[in-house]
């Protein structure tokens, strides 16, 4: 059982979190000129890293959505930013 | 066996003796016993019989590593290990494996047989036509203990978080020592042993520590740790260790106390879990009275019990000689068969150094054994040590890598884990701290006596799953060569003792038959637990109705009052229907009332999200299909909500109660989905300082009052608010007061009637649930359940999200196409409703299926077929189908290719072997026109 930081909480066990995706996972905007490929790419293409993941997270207890940095393989969290705070928003929008 | 008590042991109250039965037998002991002691004192020797041959068995161990004496105890646990029970007066024992009891069992014959059934013969031989045709009756012969379903006791068991800075694992004195450390270094500690008292390897064997026994030292050290307010768990197993240092704990409840999980949150760890004795490879070295040397030692000082008058000790190490000297000391006649021709060795004990043991001899219980040079002695009992086995399953749970130590023929922990710390035996440190008791580190100077190919008589590396030197070399001929493979096609390792005394010995053969090094074997990977764990450990209060505890309406007492039957529909226990009777007459009867006269409907479940703010509106135009910007304050509007993928999610009314201020009534089982969508668009989007959700879904009863006497009904009701259509038309909300308390009355119908959905406090809805209820008797207002909700609203064509449609409906096949032609801005899936598949010619629409074959109600589920020249083929199917009580016929809805241009045309439904004919009508059968909406 992992502990994840929220940026609102403080730790808490991974069972209260929901995984929301690749953090830089942008929504291609403009619907009339995203190309099919484009916008595969964005609802189906995964990067599933080995290593250093960067991430969106949501604690569901309090319902904050937030970037976390973490590690895939030893499992180590190194940071989590609140969204559009420390650097790339990163987020889907 | 030849075991005999004296008059010595730490661990028992002769004060108090006890009694209980063994397969029936009566055996004597005293308080402070463990199962297997009292049976070893008893004179029991044969315990179980193995897994596979049914060979009989006897004690090996005296603690968690023990792999022969599992026995079930009545009305408590099955295969519970008998060196770590207590004995209790007048428990009912019974060993596993055996039938009818440990000594005579009818299988036994099996061994007999044993070189036709080697490793994998079951699965090689009971190929055809099925392995699970034989596979019961092989399980129920290979056994194990039985569940006792008469087993009472504590109604679940406890789990505990805990928080702490250092957890040590082991209380043996590695581990006392670290703990004292810790404490005095001003941290926040737990100290957890599997053992009933802290203490480990201090109580049987001999030290002096700090001027104290060892005893009184640990003593002392318990004190020092609980007068600082430290845990110190015994009866507790350190199980697993998971990501960032989380530590499970399955503590044993004392006196039928519930059993206890412990979830340890440690900043750091210190494992000083010890080590385990491995037994030597001889011929028959599983024969009753063949025992672990370290068992045998604790079996004497803990308990008063000598384990036989002529004994056999046989070592290839130096640690085996306490033992040696403490049964001497005992008054038994004892032989040191020392593997080492140099040893140096205690004066005053017959050692003979330089032969090993080729064999034991004897038939329920060891008689004697063969040595290499040819000697045989006689033995009732045969003491072995062959070496020690450091315990680092946590280490390697915790991704830490072993290394090899040839001078303790040994794995040891290797490269270090961050935050682990392993100390002492399980170390490879044998003996004291070096800072206790300097110079007490015990030598082991061990050489090699590991298991060879071809030998003669049949050498048991696994005592537990019954896997032989044999079992081992055939698996490797069979070029299962890696350790992986290896286990799992002989089973060696996998019993419930996971291989603690087995592993090593094994893997030691692998290497000596392939020619390679033990560590170029290597070791399987460790997992939890490192001893069973009872699931209801795990399951702990989440069991029955609390595994998913049902949501309860505000109003539960007063459906209860009405004889409402409930159901669970979404996680709500709601009224299905009222009354006694034929469920379907009611149900039937309510829909009819409710279209008639008026009906009352508790929809206290629905959804109710509000979206506050400047932004509400252009966030609310990106979260629905519709646009909802344009709605007017005061007004409602049904929408869709769709996925990225274009595909409906949600469906429901907006509530727009003024410019900033929406409520989002979405289905009620959707509810903490839509919340998280909501919240992670309008954080990862929006401004999140310019739009606010709140879910008052729970704070909020919704009651409804529907049919063509709605109207009527609630102009009796006092709630300050004009009923005029002017006012309240269709699709409108407006804000009232019901005895001071501020409610809020929509013009939403989920009927096709005039209805009026009330939002009050939840802690008011009873109080106006009852208004209605005297209100209503004027006008025969009925109760309306959910069955009956649903039959009204499938008469108009009203879509449930989840029932009549799945994971590829779109929009646009429920014919909502104008969102899509002339919405300006971006929502929710929009990309994905402009896809090629999207744009299918041959998409599911839903439509009305009207049965016309005379025979009832389709059923539900029924796929249309379509037999073009080929094979039938299915062209959708029935979503929902009820019987009309106020059109007097069966109604249906359905997905079906391209249903909306096929109106009139007959289809061809299949259920089962049943074929139904139907013809394709509107989703809406009843008042098309909607005119009943405003009656
Ligand atoms: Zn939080």
């Amino acid at each position: 059982m992992q502990l994840f930081p929220c940026p609102f909480c403080g730790p808490r066990s991974e069972s209260e979190f929901h995984f929301g995706g690749d953090a830089g996972n942008h929504r291609p905007e403009g619907f009339r000129d995203v190309t099919d490929s484009e916008w595969t790419a964005y609802l189906y293409e995964r990067n599933n890293p080995r290593g250093a993941a960067n991430e969106i997270w949501m604690h569901m207890a309090c319902g904050e959505v937030f970037r976390m940095e973490r590690d895939t393989v030893d499992h180590r969290v190194a940071q989590s930013f609140v969204l559009g705070e420390g650097g790339d928003n990163g987020g889907m929008a | 066996m030849a075991a005999w008590r004296n008059d010595g042991g730490t661990a028992i109250d002769r004060s108090q003796p006890l009694a209980f039965s063994f397969d029936g037998k009566v055996i004597e002991a005293f308080a402070g016993d463990t199962i297997a002691s009292a049976l070893l004192a008893g004179g029991v020797s044969v315990v179980g019989r193995s897994f596979k041959y049914h060979r009989p068995r006897g004690l090996w161990g005296a603690g968690v590593e023990e792999p022969n004496a599992l026995v079930d105890i009545a009305a408590g646990m099955p295969n519970t290990r008998a060196t770590q029970a207590l004995a209790a007066n007048g428990m009912a024992v019974r060993s596993v494996n055996a039938e009818p009891s440990a000594e005579k069992d009818r299988r036994a014959f099996i061994d007999a047989f044993s070189r036709f059934i080697p490793a994998a013969f079951y699965y090689k031989t009971f190929m055809f036509p099925d392995w699970h045709l034989f596979e019961p009756r092989i399980r129920e012969m290979a056994g194990l203990g039985t569940l006792d379903e008469t087993k009472t006791g504590p109604e679940f068991a406890e789990q505990v978080n805990h928080h702490c800075d250092v957890l040590v694992v082991g209380a043996g004195p590695a581990g006392l020592h670290a703990a004292r450390e810790a404490v005095r270094a001003g941290r926040r500690v737990v100290l957890c042993d599997d053992g009933r008292q802290p203490g480990g390897s201090l109580f049987y064997r001999a030290a002096t520590i700090e001027g104290k026994s060892g005893a009184e030292w640990v003593a002392d050290v318990a004190t020092e740790l609980e007068r600082a307010g430290d845990l110190v768990l015994t009866s507790a197993t350190a199980f697993g260790i998971y990501d960032h240092h989380l530590v499970g704990l399955s503590q044993k409840g004392a006196d039928g106390a519930p059993d206890r999980l412990w979830r340890i949150r440690a900043k750091s760890i210190v494992l000083a879990t010890g080590a385990i004795e491995r037994p030597l490879p001889f011929g028959n070295n599983d024969l009753p009275g063949v025992m672990s040397a370290e068992a045998a030692l604790v079996y004497l000082r803990r308990f008063g019990i000598v384990a036989g008058r002529k004994i056999v000790i046989a070592t290839n190490n130096g640690l085996a000689y306490e033992t040696a000297e403490a049964l001497v000391a005992a008054g038994a006649d004892v032989t040191v068969v020392d593997y080492r021709a140099d040893a140096s060795t205690p004066a005053g004990l017959r050692v003979l150094k330089g032969v090993s043991v080729r064999a034991a001899t004897g038939r329920n219980a060891v008689n004697a054994v063969t040595l290499s040079d040819g000697t045989v002695l006689e033995a009732d009992a045969v003491l072995v040590s062959g070496g020690f086995t450091p315990t680092v399953h946590l280490y390697c749970q915790a991704q830490g890598k072993l290394d090899w130590r040839d001078d303790i023929l040994a794995f040891v922990p290797g490269r270090p884990v961050e935050g682990v710390d392993v100390v002492g035996a399980a170390a490879g440190t044998f003996g004291l701290p070096p800072e206790l008791a300097d110079g007490m580190a015990r030598d082991l100077g061990i050489i090699a006596a590991w298991p060879k190919p071809g030998a003669k008589e049949r050498v048991w590396i696994d005592l537990q799953n019954d896997v032989t030197a044999k079992d081992v070399e055939l698996a490797v001929r069979e070029n299962f060569v890696s350790v992986e493979h290896l286990k799992r096609y002989t089973t060696l390792g996998m019993a419930t003792d996971q291989g603690k005394t087995s592993n090593v010995n094994g893997l030691a053969l692998m290497a000596e038959i392939t020619g390679r090094r033990i560590p170029d074997v290597g070791t399987t990977t460790y997992r939890p637990p490192f001893t069973p764990v009872p699931l209801a450990s795990f399951a702990g209060a989440r069991s029955g109705t609390r595994m998913n505890p049902l949501r309860r309406l505000p109003l539960e007492q007063a459906h209860r009052a009405d004889n409402a039957v409930f159901r669970e529909y979404g996680g709500w226990l709601r009224p299905a229907f009222y009354g006694a009777g034929s469920p379907e007459e009611r149900i039937q009867a309510e829909a009819r009332g409710a279209r008639e006269r008026v009906a009352l409907f508790d929809g206290s479940p629905l959804g109710k999200i509000e979206v506050i703010g400047p932004d509400a509106a252009s966030f609310l135009d990106f979260i629905y299909y519709n646009t909802m910007s344009t709605l007017a304050p005061g007004r409602c509007r049904y929408g869709f909500v769709l996925t990225e993928g274009g595909n409906v999610y949600d469906d429901g009314v907006l509530v727009r109660l003024d410019e900033n201020r929406f409520i989002v009534s979405c289905s009620s089982s959707h509810v903490a989905g839509m919340h998280a969508l909501l919240e992670e668009w309008r954080q990862d989007r929006f401004d999140r300082k310019r739009v606010f959700i709140h879910n008052a879904t729970a704070e909020m009863a919704t009651l409804t009052v529907t049919g063509p006497q709605a109207k009527a009904l609630m102009g009796t009701i006092d709630l300050g608010i004009a009923l005029d259509d002017t006012t309240l038309p269709h699709m409108a909300v407006v804000s009232g007061v019901f005895e001071g308390i501020a409610v809020r009355v929509a013009r939403i119908s989920f009927t096709g009637d005039r209805s009026y959905e009330i939002s009050v406090p939840a802690d008011h809805a009873a109080a106006l649930w009852t208004r209605l209820r005297q209100a209503g008797e004027a006008f025969g207002a009925g109760l309306l359940g959910l069955e009956a909700l649903m039959i009204l609203r499938a008469e108009k064509g009203y879509v449930v999200v989840g029932k009549d449609t799945d994971g590829t409906s779109r929009p646009m096949d429920f014919g909502l196409t104008a969102p899509l032609e002339r919405k300006k801005v971006e929502f929710i899936g929009r990309r994905s409703l402009i896809t090629e598949d999207a744009g299918r010619p041959d998409r599911r629409q839903f439509v009305g299926l009207e049965a016309i074959d005379g025979k009832g109600v389709l059923p539900t589920g029924a796929h249309g077929i379509e037999r073009g020249s080929g094979v039938p083929r299915s062209i959708g199917y029935v979503t929902s189908s009820y019987f009309s009580p106020v059109l007097q016929k069966p109604i249906a809805l359905g997905l079906i290719e391209l249903g909306l241009s096929r109106m009139g045309e007959i289809v061809e439904l299949q259920h089962l072997r049943e074929i139904r004919r139907a013809r394709v009508v509107s989703a809406c059968a009843f008042d098309r026109e909607g005119s009943r909406l405003h009656a």
